[in-house]
């Protein structure tokens, strides 16, 4: 259990902070196409025998160079490409399930996630990805925010944007092999969007979003875990419920506080005027 | 002499790539021109007549070109960063997203990045100069189109730029903000003698506030004095005349290029490709 729950505030870190920077360049699905390609190579570590999560790694790495490097030398929509990308390695993983005759429970963790079964060795995997991950967002934090914000004016102040998308693509790769064991491959996208997007409606300043983020997301991580082991539930679907719950009451207490407000505005020149 | 030389271009031609084997019709054909340290020109052309390829092509954006770009003696292609540092740019005015979440003093610092002494100061005092002093804390997104344009404003000018380039920053904002805008540019110029270059479709700020003019319709149809051009009724009426004939050829080109199945975006469209 303590290992599960370290594992989980980390990779809940981790991808609250990639996902800002996917979310406002409008690639939340990414982190979906990048899953997907990680399935295939989950797929190819079991049938050969290999720790899947290396496998998983190197795919999605490759995968995620090849849709980039895709979009930059041809026409193809970037959301074609993305489609692209997570039909591929789906079809992989499909491929040499079929060959291997199934995987059974192996597959199926990965799949929806296991964080109570996580192992030692998966353990000091997260750790050390999700380490590489924040290090170096935070060493690039303002470049990265710079292209998100305008890619050309950010060329014009001298940062290699190329370079940087490349590497803050590949970066997203390894936020998304880490949370693997947290939510499965079929969930992953909704840990990188949904604290972001709650964020965002309150968050004043590129930072503190970031930090509203991070705090949405480990609560729901910690949350669901906690609820899952006493309730006996599937914690990665659990941990996606109890985000997309505090989204929800975001939305309604943002809403409230806007008819508060301009209630209170209606009200202003009447109590004004009854002032003597 | 050189030294008193901000920009020179000589010879500069550049041609759209259609597809690997075709090429658009040059959109800048041989153009050659200076501007002196302390100048404002003011470039005026109608749409499609070259003016943001130029910017480009003198940003670095662009390298495949025919024909020299120099910035202070410097060719923009050998140079690159060391040039980019002394120049602000501010691009054709696009609105930002409303749930952009960075504050206005966190974007005025992007202009900072890469510089040793940036402070808090440096900020305000852009900030001033913008007149949003107090605004720091303020969401870029909730500002109106009018202050947005001058957050970029203080952004280009916070890093104490030599050279500014300002590529039709006043199109979807309102009368007022735009004549407050000129003022400002106007300012710039003669107290902090600035070089500027300005591209506009207000032919009436043009000459009240620019000391020099050129008028791009492809190819350089003049470059010369504020008071020689505006001051000849027979330039003007060309001027008018080749615009109208350019808007006349982009349309037969759009129906061409719609009736070869390339739509226009595909025909102008290698823009992203080539900044890669």
């Amino acid at each position: 259990m303590q290992r599960a729950l370290l594992s989980g505030v980390v990779v809940a870190v981790t991808c609250s902070v990639v996902g800002l920077f996917l979310v406002l360049r409008r690639q939340s699905l990414f982190g979906d196409a990048l899953s997907h390609a990680a399935f295939g190579g989950i797929a190819v570590g079991l049938f050969t025998n290999t720790y899947p999560i290396w496998t998983a790694l190197l795919v999605s790495v490759l995968a995620s160079l090849g849709v980039t490097k895709l979009r930059q030398s041809t026409k193809i929509p970037p959301d074609a490409a993305v489609a692209v990308m997570l039909s591929s390695g789906l079809a992989m993983g499909i491929v040499l399930i079929g060959l291997a005759g199934g995987f059974n429970l192996d597959l199926e963790s990965f799949l929806f996630g296991s964080i109570l079964l996580i192992s030692m060795q998966d353990q000091l995997m997260i750790l050390m990805l999700s380490t590489v991950v924040l290090l170096i967002i935070f060493k690039l934090y303002k470049q990265l925010m710079y292209i998100t914000f305008n890619e050309d004016q950010a060329r014009v102040s001298g940062i290699n944007v190329t370079r940087l998308n490349y590497l803050f693509i590949g970066l997203a790769s390894l936020a998304v092999i880490s949370s693997l064991r947290l939510v499965g491959v079929l969930l992953i996208s909704s840990l990188i969007v949904i604290p972001n997007i709650t964020a965002m409606m309150f968050g004043k300043g590129f930072k503190k979003t970031a930090m509203i983020s991070i705090l949405i997301a480990v609560s729901s991580v910690l949350g669901g875990i906690v609820t899952s082991y006493f309730m006996n539930l599937a914690p990665g679907g659990t941990i996606v419920i109890l985000s997309i719950a505090i989204l929800l009451g975001s939305i309604g207490a943002k809403s409230l506080l806007q008819k508060i407000r301009i209630r209170n505005l209606a009200n202003e020149p009447e109590s004004l005027l009854k002032t003597p | 002499m050189q030294d008193l030389v901000a920009v020179s271009v000589k010879n500069l031609t550049y041609t759209y790539k259609v597809s690997s084997t075709s090429f658009s019709p040059n959109v800048l054909d041989n153009i050659s021109f200076s501007v002196n340290k302390g100048d404002l020109l003011g470039v005026i052309g109608p749409n499609g007549a070259g003016k943001t390829t130029l910017f480009s092509c003198m940003l670095g954006l662009f390298k495949d070109y025919q024909g020299e770009v120099r910035i202070f003696g410097h060719d923009i292609r050998k140079n690159n960063n060391l040039i980019l540092q002394s120049i602000g740019y501010i691009p054709q005015q696009k609105s930002i997203e409303q749930g952009f979440p960075a504050t206005v003093q966190e974007i005025v610092s992007l202009g900072l990045i890469g510089k040793k002494n940036g402070s808090k100061e440096k900020v305000d005092s852009a900030l001033e100069m913008v007149d949003l002093s107090g605004q720091n804390h303020r969401r870029i997104g909730e500002l109106s189109g009018g202050q947005q344009q001058r957050v970029l404003i203080a952004k280009a000018l916070v890093s104490e730029p030599k050279l500014l380039i300002l590529d039709e920053p006043t199109t979807s904002v309102d009368v007022e903000t735009q004549n407050k805008f000129y003022t400002l540019v106007k300012n710039l110029n003669l107290k902090n003698n600035l070089s500027i270059i300005w591209a506009s479709h207000d032919l009436d700020a043009v000459n009240k506030i620019a000391n020099k003019v050129m008028c791009l319709n492809r190819s350089m149809f003049f470059h010369g004095d504020t008071s020689e051009f505006f001051g000849s009724n027979e330039l003007i009426r060309m001027y008018s005349e080749s615009s109208m004939q350019l808007h006349m050829r982009s349309h037969s080109n759009q129906n061409m290029n719609l009736n070869s199945g390339y739509s226009q975006e595909e025909a102008n469209g290698r823009h992203d490709e080539m900044k890669g």
